[in-house]
């Protein structure tokens, strides 16, 4: 790794708001160029807010995003330019097809046409989507409209990619294809940051994780320091707090219930 | 449990009232409306009461009918049923069937139209203050007029949502359904007529045909009872019943089937290759046009304008034959197109990420969504406008009328690319059920469209008063004048709208996502 190279992604003093609600409170986050970064949290801890601040998608009420050291929201148009989005929870234009929806990604990051036509039946390959590359998004499975989604972040050849929950729905052997083409995307230098729930999958896959609950961040560094010898699944749950047990549910035991 | 279905369903009304203002005026204006109809509807049926048995025997079924009809109806062609309380979410829940429909007729009365129509049917009672026994009659036979209506708005659009199921046939249909609205004027307009030729001694008869339908047979119950013929009085409650009773029937298994069978599913389209992406030009604003191209042929929502507009020119005929405002058709067209940019961001939704999270100037972004639409909307408005002036035989006029359209188009384009950078609604989804209202969104659009549509009046005036005076006079070189002026005007209110446009979008863009992220 290149000591001088700047960090892929510099998060300064990250404010939001909605109404009463603070979703994000300052969260402060370097992500080193080169890293395979996992951002873990409980469900509303704010890593949809804070991934779509990152990347142009909504404007923070204060701090600052700096991708590769532009300034993204000084500078949009350029820093835009340096990454691949994949976000959670919105819409695509599924009226395209498969193939259409990537191209229209890599003709809007200004790829030329021959370019962006090539390396989309590259993806469709490689995503397993050749079959269904005719077909309208709106009839993919939830899987394939991840991958779809997937291939259109990734076909301007970005050298950082911001991934929100990219396994969610999608099968098992497509999600070890996309690990894979992940994985060499960041041993070939790339940067990858990536959301999720599941510990286990962050584990293996990154190395370096930030532990992000009630809008601030609790935890942050390479995964073995995060994880300070335990694993990261019991690691998190003690930052994060709020395990029950089940206790007080003595009455779904189907034991006691034989009277 | 049905106590708790119409407690949900108030909470659930409330609820949205606390989440948007929108909703809250909304709310206002309907029950403002609602209140208006209902006060003239109890002054109508008070006036009647005084008048004598044969005529209130008439009006009462006939108006009943109507009201019932248009519970049954309406929904189905126009404002969708309310889907606060959508059968399928309690699939999972041990409800008892029985309960579940109480419940939900029930909650179907809570709301603006279904406490007016309660009213209005309480009101129906006043009619026979002269009869007693018809009077004591009217109050069950209103409460099953009531349920008849409610229960039969649940039917058919439960009937309707198992037929279109499908996306395709769902596309198909709502395309199909706006003509007999569109068609509605000159039926009205028609049914008019009919009633007018038939006179006083009509309204008896139709009130008595009414009466036999399954939609007016419980109004007429107490009229019978009124007039002593109790024979006939029992033969339509039988009716009635029986016609409550199918209703429920066909609103049950429509239930049963849609908790166990979800919508969706069909067969999948195809587009092969990469349609307008490999036609026009490899840029960001060329990719933007392509993408809206096919969205216009595609999306059930773009496409409709492009169907509706000819069967505009049928109507007009149809309504006004040998009306010289056929000619209309033409400007009307260049209106409609170019001011469907302004629902642009809003039926992309939560897709516009794309255009955001990419390097995509704010101006490429408008003037992709421009051209798009010029591609279509200048070789249809003219075509309309040719054909229309043909129709009138005033193809004298052409150049005079091609100035109005063309001039129209460009200004509502222009005008329409400011309003979708600053304003974005809930719009229905091209996926949702086209049954289904999207809450809250209604304010917001109509503001914005009225605000829109006097700009675009006011900038296009002086092609249109040119326009006008050069088809009434007849004058050749006037109509070449409005032709130049509409040009003129159109283009520079294009490219100022254009501009003006791309520099509050690059300012409100993520806030536009942030809103449409939340719909």
């Amino acid at each position: 790794m290149d000591v001088t190279a700047p960090p892929a992604v510099r998060l300064t003093g990250l404010w939001r708001r909605f109404g009463t609600k603070v979703a994000v409170g300052g969260i402060d986050l370097e992500v080193p160029a080169g890293s395979f970064y996992g951002l873990v949290g409980p469900n509303g801890a704010g890593k949809t807010t804070t991934l779509r601040m990152a990347t142009g998608l909504l404007r923070p009420d204060a701090g600052t995003v700096l991708v590769e050291g532009v300034d993204l929201w000084a500078d949009p148009i350029r820093a835009k330019s340096l990454f691949g989005v994949l976000p959670d929870g919105v819409r695509l234009f599924d009226r395209l097809s498969g193939r259409q929806l990537i191209t229209y990604a890599g003709l809007l990051h200004g790829l030329d046409r021959t370019t962006a036509v090539a390396r989309t039946d590259d993806l469709l390959r490689a995503l397993d989507l050749e079959q269904d590359a005719a077909t309208l998004v709106v009839d993919y499975s939830a899987g394939m409209t991840k991958k779809v989604a997937l291939a259109a972040a990734m076909v301007h050849a970005p050298r950082l990619l911001v991934l929100d929950e990219p396994f969610e729905a999608v099968d098992p052997v497509s999600a070890a294809n996309i690990r894979e083409i992940l994985t060499a995307f960041v041993a070939s230098g790339g940067t990858v940051i990536v959301s999720s729930h599941v510990m286990d999958l962050v584990q293996r896959m990154c190395d370096h994780v930030a532990v992000v609950a009630g809008g601030r961040v609790l935890a942050a560094g390479t995964v073995d320091e995060v994880r300070a010898g335990s694993t990261l699944e019991d690691r998190f749950v003690q930052l994060v707090g709020g395990r029950s047990a089940g206790e007080g549910l003595e009455w779904l035991r189907t034991s006691s219930a034989s009277s | 449990m049905v106590a708790h279905l119409v407690r949900l369903k108030l909470t659930l009304l409330l609820n949205g009232l606390r989440r948007s203002v929108w909703q809250q005026v909304g709310l206002a204006f309907a029950a403002l409306y609602a209140l208006g109809l209902l006060v003239l509807g109890v002054v109508g049926l008070v006036a009647l009461s005084t008048q004598d048995v044969a005529l209130r025997a008439g009006v009462v079924p006939a108006f009943g009918a109507l009201l019932v009809l248009g519970w049954w109806v309406v929904p189905l062609v126009a404002f969708g049923v309310d889907a606060t309380l959508d059968p399928t979410r309690f699939a999972t829940y041990p409800v008892p069937r029985r309960s579940l429909l109480v419940g939900l007729a029930l909650s179907g009365v809570v709301g603006v139209p279904g406490v007016a129509t309660a009213v209005l049917c309480l009101a129906t009672v006043v009619v026979w203050w002269h009869e007693p026994v018809a009077a004591l009659v009217a109050v069950p036979c209103m409460a099953l007029a009531l349920a008849t209506a409610v229960v039969g708005s649940r039917a058919t659009t439960s009937l309707g949502a198992a037929v279109l199921g499908r996306r395709r046939v769902r596309e198909v249909l709502v395309v199909v359904m706006v003509l007999p609205l569109m068609l509605l004027g000159p039926i009205l307009t028609g049914l008019t007529g009919v009633v007018t030729r038939l006179g006083a001694g009509g309204v008896d008869r139709l009130g008595e045909v009414a009466g036999w339908t399954p939609f007016g047979a419980a109004w007429a119950v107490p009229a019978l009872v009124a007039q002593g013929q109790w024979g006939g009085a029992a033969l339509r409650l039988l009716i009635a019943l029986v016609t409550l009773g199918v209703l429920v029937a066909v609103w049950d298994r429509a239930l049963t089937r849609a908790a166990v069978e979800p919508t969706g599913g069909g067969e999948s389209a195809r587009a092969e290759g990469l349609g307008w992406f490999g036609r026009l030009p490899g840029t960001p604003t060329g990719a933007i046009a392509a993408r809206c191209l096919t969205y216009w042929r595609r999306d059930p929502r773009y496409s409709m304008a492009v169907i509706t507009l000819p069967l505009l020119l049928v109507v007009f005929l149809v309504a006004m034959p040998g009306g010289g405002m056929v000619v209309a058709v033409g400007p009307l067209a260049g209106m409609i197109f170019g001011w469907t940019v302004s629902a642009d961001l809003a039926y992309d939704g939560s897709a516009f990420w794309m255009h955001l999270s990419a390097p995509v100037p704010a101006a490429a972004d408008r003037w992709g969504r421009i051209v798009s639409t010029l591609v279509v909307g200048v070789p249809g408005s003219v075509v309309l406008t040719v054909a229309s002036a043909a129709l009138a035989h005033r193809l004298d006029a052409l150049p005079a009328l091609l100035g109005m359209t063309l001039g129209l188009l460009l200004v509502a384009l222009g005008c329409a690319s400011v309003v979708s950078a600053l304003v974005v609604y809930k719009a229905r989804q091209p996926g949702e059920n086209p049954f289904s209202t999207p809450q809250g969104a209604s304010m917001a659009a109509m503001t914005s469209q009225l605000a829109g549509f006097t700009g675009v009046g006011l900038l296009a005036s002086p092609v249109l008063v040119l326009g006008v005076v050069a088809m009434v006079r007849g004058s050749w070189l006037l109509g070449l004048l409005t032709l130049v002026l509409g040009l003129g005007i159109g283009v520079v209110v294009l490219l100022l709208g254009a501009r003006i446009g791309a520099r509050t979008l690059e300012r409100r863009a993520p806030a536009l996502f942030a809103q449409l992220a939340s719909f």
